[in-house]
């Protein structure tokens, strides 16, 4: 399989915030807008370079998603930056009116997403999001699995004309995509190509699925790992081409099964080629307090758990 | 400044509009419509600066926000009336395909609106948006929204309230239409809205009441003095006292007619009190 080289761990929120640096000097129509999370979001350096263009909400979400929708009337491009829980649950109606609805080119940028989130527990923890946001019409869902790859979705986003919710998270974890990565929207990434198995991860558990295969390939199973960074639009050709080499699928995600990505794969595959599929996923649980590997382990979301799925879904061929 | 005459033709036009509309499909808001018809006739009409035609991002003109958005039917006829659209059009409110939705949209692409609404509590964020960016285009035009009293319950509100003062977004003139009703009944009686003024103050805005909120010269004044008061650090509220069903007697004084339209006779009543002026699309 295709080996892939820890350049050193990194958050994926500090992507996002490098590329909002980036923005900074390169798209005068980019603002930001945060609710009171400023450091965590990393964008003070985007602050630092362009006061005028950055907007403090105070612990006000709701507010901010209207006066991001607002700003988008005379052509800004706003990112509005807070926690994951409270920037999609919290303001579900604000963003489906005022932004989704209204087709409005805001940018709903959104760490802490997930159990990695760690010691504040399930307050914080959200693992409905993709859901929410996903059946919201015209929304673009995306979910990075890097800092290399936050900062080029950031980038990419940017250019397009559309809502977006990007999902990313607050541990440092292996960065692993090439630094110059072009990202499009909507095309899942192929890291290693197999034939027993298709691996479809996002976010966090990207990583863990090639570790997983890794395993696996010693054990004499190969394993195809996709990489679905955008959930929707879904990229359903990379799916489909996949599993009709390998015949059953693992899906694995930081997210309830209820909802996410898991879910888009089994719609897919319902309808154009029924296959088996095992879910690497919560389920149908909230959160709670600990380190980030602990609750990885203990809500079977890492390549021990995708190793495992992957030998129950071989038998269900 | 517009012959009074003129304008008041266009209220009673627009009357005539708004009771037709909901008869036609017999739904919709005329309560809240009716008073609000002096303030969107005179808004359109004498106070807001313009352009020709309609962009989204209305650059260069001012902008208004609809966001107590159940009062689309006088949204909509003044729209009309003001040449955003065809008149006919009026025809198609509330009908199956037609860009006039039961709330204002901008997804069926219906010029003068600019944001969605309808779930309360929206509109003044998203004018404060538009304000922001107005700023940072160096675009010396204002904002301008409207919402419901009973909508003030909504908290989202109080964020926008507080951050508009706050910061200081001297461009935006918030209106408030107190005529003290909402679908349970009397505002005070639902959840009691105190006192709005002193409320508004509090916040830092500056603020007038304007007492004859359906006499469309002391609209137009208090719009006026509002503008005056502009640029001046300080976000502007208008609290317009307004009755409800305004121009139609048996829809005063009562929030009977917050959402629901007239019978046959009601309608003829209605009309035979609001004569044609402009011509009925």
């Amino acid at each position: 399989m295709t080996k892939y080289i820890d350049q050193g761990k990194n958050d994926t929120r500090s992507g996002y915030g490098e590329a909002m640096t980036e923005l900074g000097r390169t798209n005068p129509n980019v603002v930001a807008l945060c609710a009171d999370l400023v450091g965590s979001l990393k964008i003070q350096p985007f602050i630092d370079e362009n006061p005028e263009r950055f907007f403090q909400i105070g612990i006000a979400e709701a507010n901010m998603m209207g006066i991001a929708a607002g700003l988008t009337i005379g052509g800004k491009i706003p990112f509005a930056s807070t926690f994951a829980n409270f920037a999609t649950g919290r303001v579900y109606d604000q963003i489906r009116q005022s932004i989704a609805y209204s087709n409005k080119n805001v940018k709903i940028c959104a760490s802490h997403a997930g159990v990695t989130l760690g010691e504040d527990g399930a307050t914080h923890q959200i693992l409905e999001d993709i859901g929410m946001m996903k059946m919201l019409p015209g929304m673009t869902v995306i979910n990075p699995c890097d800092f290399n790859q936050t900062k080029a979705a950031t980038l990419a986003i940017a250019e397009y004309d559309g809502p977006v919710y990007l999902r990313f998270g607050r541990p440092k974890v292996a960065n692993f995509t090439p630094v110059d990565q072009k990202f499009e929207i909507g095309k899942a990434v192929m890291l290693s190509e197999g034939t027993d198995v298709t691996i479809v991860a996002t976010g966090h558990l990207v990583w863990e699925a090639l570790i997983a295969a890794e395993r696996l390939e010693e054990q004499g199973i190969s394993a195809e790992v996709i990489n679905f960074h955008t959930i929707k639009p879904f990229d359903e050709e990379a799916l489909l081409k996949s599993v009709k080499k390998t015949g059953c699928v693992v899906s694995a995600e930081e997210h309830n099964f209820l909802g996410g990505l898991g879910e888009s794969v089994a719609r897919t595959l319902t309808v154009h080629n029924p296959t088996p599929q095992e879910f690497v996923a919560t389920q149908d649980t909230f959160g709670e307090s600990g380190t980030p590997d602990q609750l990885m382990e203990k809500y079977g979301l890492n390549n021990k758990a995708i190793e495992k799925a992957v030998l129950k879904v071989l038998k269900r061929k | 400044m517009a012959k009074l005459d003129d304008l008041q033709d266009i209220v009673v036009q627009t009357r005539r509009d708004i009771l037709r509309m909901v008869h036609k499909v017999n739904s919709g808001h005329p309560g809240g419509s009716l008073g609000c018809t002096e303030f969107l006739v005179a808004l359109y009409n004498e106070v807001m600066d313009l352009k020709e035609g309609f962009d989204m991002d209305g650059k260069d003109e001012d902008l208004f926000f609809l966001s107590n958005g159940h009062i689309s039917p006088v949204f909509y006829s003044v729209l009309a009336r003001k040449g955003y659209f065809p008149v006919e059009e009026l025809n198609t409110f509330r009908l199956l395909d037609s860009r006039l939705q039961g709330h204002p949209t901008t997804h069926e692409g219906l010029p003068g609106v600019r944001v969605a609404s309808g779930s309360l509590g929206q509109g003044m964020s998203v004018a404060i948006g538009a304000a922001l960016a107005k700023k940072l285009n160096g675009d010396d035009k204002l904002v301008y929204s409207l919402h419901g009293d009973g909508e003030l319950q909504e908290g989202q509100n109080w964020e926008a309230i507080m951050y508009a003062a706050g910061n200081k977004v001297d461009n935006l003139i918030s209106t408030i239409d107190r005529n003290g009703q909402q679908i349970d009944g009397p505002t005070e009686e639902v959840l009691p809205l105190g006192n709005l003024k002193e409320k508004f103050e509090v916040f830092g805005w500056d603020v007038l009441e304007v007492a004859e909120g359906n006499n469309l010269e002391a609209v137009i004044n208090g719009l006026k003095e509002a503008k005056s008061r502009t640029g001046k650090g300080k976000p502007v509220c208008i609290i317009l006292d307004t009755m409800m069903g305004n121009g139609v007697d048996f829809m005063m004084h009562t929030h009977a007619w917050h959402g629901k339209a007239p019978s046959d006779e009601q309608l003829e009543n209605a009309l035979g009190q609001n004569p044609e002026t402009l011509g009925d699309y």
